[in-house]
């Protein structure tokens, strides 16, 4: 980060660095079921976010220690390999890792139904390939779609959003210069069916307002978020291609292709 | 890799005590919904730290010392004293502590604590420079968990907060030739905020203060809420395997702006 | 009291699916007023029952299911890896059909790491392993054919309603297809491009499980493959 000049993060039109509203999303891309070996996978692209989540499980928990006797032990593996960021980043897990990992863990353990599989493990991997701002959300979203992959059963998807605060302006969705230059950076995951909140930290300054506010558009955002990764999901039966684009223009809602039912 | 938490829970017979009580409006040790247990916070417990100070919170004894040092700023604030807080959860404060580097819970509560000094600038780091790009003070936040008893962070962060306040540092001036020089002199740390954690537990769709050890052992969730002294958010966390509806985390905000006031009225005036 | 979806349509967990008085039957599960999809799969009701046929999932034992298992480790009996969370035990008085006595020859004899069993699960609860039984016609050591495996979500769809799918696959192939509840199918047959054509069709059946139709695509694809088959075989002869 150069003190040099600092840049001015909302221009004269209210635009943000890379010309979004406020409210508006990044693109959002999600392919599902990339990898072979796992049970369930997902791949998010996130404005410059490039994120693999992968799921292994239910299977037998290793080391045995670790079993739990009236339900699945969950582990959420969080981490950023070492050219995903401006500055090589040692492979080794970093205390920001570790507390992500937790958060991650603790925002999925409400709606994965883990008491089925008593004595087992679910291995949940997160892999930043390369980060933008709101990774620990865009890996959440992804990770949540892979356990749908994986055909582990849950109340519901986790979608997750980062709202921000620069130069006074909420925004929606912060990109990486928000995210280290920013007043306030707030990581939210919902679960919509319930209209719960499982993830929610903040660290900047807020108002009681501003933050009430913030709370309100971020659920709003995951909202929109949720119907990208369903779509995601479907689309893998519907077409050849398991992918689900968001366009530039938020908001857009494309609705999914049900084949017409014929009795077979 | 973060794993499900393996610490035997409570009996369902005691969890059911518990939630009896609570849906009557009172805890089982007698408090009501929204109170903090007795709390007692000492300073300047340690001569050999440049400031400490102990909480007692019920049952949660913490420690927190400060040492203090110089040396080179980091790359991207070279005019910004360095500031670094680290918690030890002690094996003997609980039986399922374990020697050994931090688990993901200390961590967690460590960057808690320095969330809620750093981003309200509790601790004024741009005085803390004694030769910009070369020398600045490095103050170690160290928390030592010596008794769980639930409520850690809460009690963590106020311990810390007590001991900065009240850490005293010995004055380092720039010598003509860039080099550093101690003097006799013994200066306060330059602090501009209080910001105070409130801690909140959900349990059995119960919101409660400064959960106890069962408590949040059998909570749904808990969310810590840090509030500076003129009423701004500046940190939250929100901990455990449950969630939280929109009203709830409304409902927490305002207890925690009151309940946050009130201790920095009762300790910190 | 409302039904929220199409016939077969396809769902995501926490859709909602129903309203009121229905019952929450496989892979669904009711909150409040409403019952909402557990999975990713195909939603439907029968009666008042709403349910959802996944499109993946791990293999749950069920008591009476055919399964098809690799030993895998042996300890005054077998472990049998079944693709469930964990390995399925087989005990010696069950394989011998005599009790177990100090004096009986070495295990390995009888069934030997890396063997291949077709077996019944006899009893299971999700606290403990699976126990599967050899005794019953059809079952016991594996010594030929090829086992491939698919996903176990997809085999009712292998299986065809009231065997229909497997029946015609058998019947137009003329092989041995025997398929395992836990997702394994063993392949036999005399003519090997006839069981490589099998294995396709039950690819193509895995990856389409989902889609109507399929028993006749599938009886389509085969009968083609057949005839370049038999083309082949009638072009060789004539170019020698």
């Amino acid at each position: 980060m150069k003190e040099a000049e600092k840049q001015k993060l909302i221009d004269s039109q209210g635009l943000r660095v890379d010309g979004r509203k406020w409210a508006e999303l990044r693109p959002i891309k999600i392919e599902v079921g990339l990898l072979t070996h796992a049970d369930g996978s997902a791949y998010i692209e996130q404005g410059g976010n490039k994120i693999i989540a992968a799921v292994y499980g239910p299977k037998a928990a290793h080391p045995k220690h670790l079993e739990l006797p009236d339900r699945a032990t969950l582990r959420c593996r969080y981490h950023m390999a070492p050219f995903s960021v401006d500055e090589r980043k040692s492979p080794a897990p970093s205390r920001r890792e570790i507390e992500i990992s937790k958060v991650l863990r603790e925002a999925l353990e409400p709606v994965v139904f883990s008491e089925y599989y008593p004595r087992t493990m679910i291995d949940i991997f997160i892999e930043v390939l390369q980060s933008d701002g709101g990774s620990r959300c865009a890996g959440l979203t992804a990770a949540s779609v892979a356990l749908a992959d994986a055909g582990i059963p849950m109340k519901d998807l986790v979608a997750a959003c980062a709202v921000g605060k620069v130069e006074g302006q909420l925004v929606v969705d912060i990109c990486d210069v928000e995210d280290k230059e920013g007043e306030a950076d707030m990581p939210v995951a919902v679960i919509p069916a319930l209209g719960k909140f499982s993830l929610l930290q903040m660290d900047g300054l807020f108002t009681e307002d501003e933050f009430s506010k913030a709370l309100e558009v971020a659920q709003d955002a995951c909202g929109k978020i949720y119907e990208i990764q369903k779509q995601a999901l479907k689309s893998k039966y519907l077409s050849e291609r398991g992918v689900a684009e968001q366009s530039e223009n938020e908001g857009k809602e494309t609705t999914s292709d049900v084949e017409t039912n014929e009795e077979g | 890799m973060s794993v499900t938490s393996q610490t035997s829970f409570l009996a369902k017979i005691r969890s059911k005590q518990v939630i009896d009580s609570l849906h009557s409006g009172k805890r089982l040790d007698g408090r009501d919904l929204l109170s903090y247990r007795e709390l007692k916070i000492e300073k300047d417990v340690i001569n050999k730290a440049e400031g400490s100070a102990s909480v007692d919170l019920g049952d949660t004894k913490v420690l927190v010392g400060v040492k203090v040092a110089v040396g080179p700023p980091y790359a991207d604030t070279p005019n910004k004293g360095v500031l670094t807080v680290n918690s030890e959860f002690v094996p003997l404060a609980y039986e399922h502590f374990e020697p050994g580097p931090p688990g993901e819970n200390s961590i967690e509560l460590a960057r808690v604590v320095d969330r809620s000094i750093r981003e309200s600038q509790a601790v004024d780091l741009e005085k803390l420079a004694i030769v910009p790009n070369e020398t600045v003070y490095v103050i170690f936040v160290d928390i030592y968990i010596l008794n769980h008893g639930g409520n850690l962070v809460g009690a963590a962060e106020l311990a810390a907060v007590t001991a900065l306040l009240n850490t005293k540092i010995p004055k380092y001036v720039a010598s003509k030739d860039g080099k550093v020089e101690k003097t006799e002199e013994y200066i306060s740390l330059p602090m501009r905020d209080c910001p105070i954690i409130t801690t909140i537990a959900k349990v059995n769709n119960t919101i409660l203060v400064d959960p106890d050890l069962e408590e949040e052992q059998i909570a749904d969730a808990w969310i810590a809420m840090t509030l500076t002294a003129d009423g701004k958010l500046c940190a939250i966390q929100k901990s455990g395997v449950g969630a939280f509806i929109p009203e709830e985390i409304t409902q927490i905000l305002k207890i925690s702006k009151e309940k946050s006031a009130a201790l920095r009225e009762s300790f910190f005036k | 009291m409302s039904l929220m979806f199409e016939k077969r349509q396809l769902v995501t967990p926490g859709e909602k699916l129903a309203e009121g008085e229905y019952i929450a039957g496989e892979n669904t599960y009711k909150e409040g007023n409403g019952i909402y999809s557990q999975m990713l799969g195909l939603a439907g009701v029968e009666r008042d029952r709403v349910f959802v046929i996944p499109l993946a999932g791990c293999y749950v034992p069920m008591v009476e299911d055919l399964v098809i298992g690799k030993v895998i480790d042996m300890n005054m009996g077998w472990f049998v890896d079944i693709n469930t969370t964990s390995d399925a035990v087989l005990t010696v008085s069950d394989m011998t059909g005599k009790p177990f006595g100090p004096k009986l020859e070495s295990l390995s004899k009888i069934l030997a790491i890396g063997d291949t069993v077709i077996a019944a699960v006899a009893a299971y609860d999700r606290t403990r392993n699976p126990l599967i039984t050899v005794q019953g016609s059809g079952l016991g050591k594996v010594s030929r054919g090829i086992l491939i495996d698919v996903s176990s979500a997809k085999v009712p769809r292998l299986i065809g309603r009231k065997g229909s799918m497997i029946g015609m696959l058998k019947q137009e192939s003329g092989c041995s297809i025997i398929v395992g509840r836990n997702g394994r199918v063993l392949i036999d047959g005399r003519d090997p491009k006839m069981v490589d054509l099998v294995i396709k069709a039950v690819k193509m059946i895995e990856e389409q499980a989902h889609t109507t139709g399929l028993t006749d695509k599938i009886k389509t694809f085969i009968e083609t493959q057949k005839d370049v088959m038999k083309d082949e075989r009638s072009g060789k002869t004539e170019a020698n």
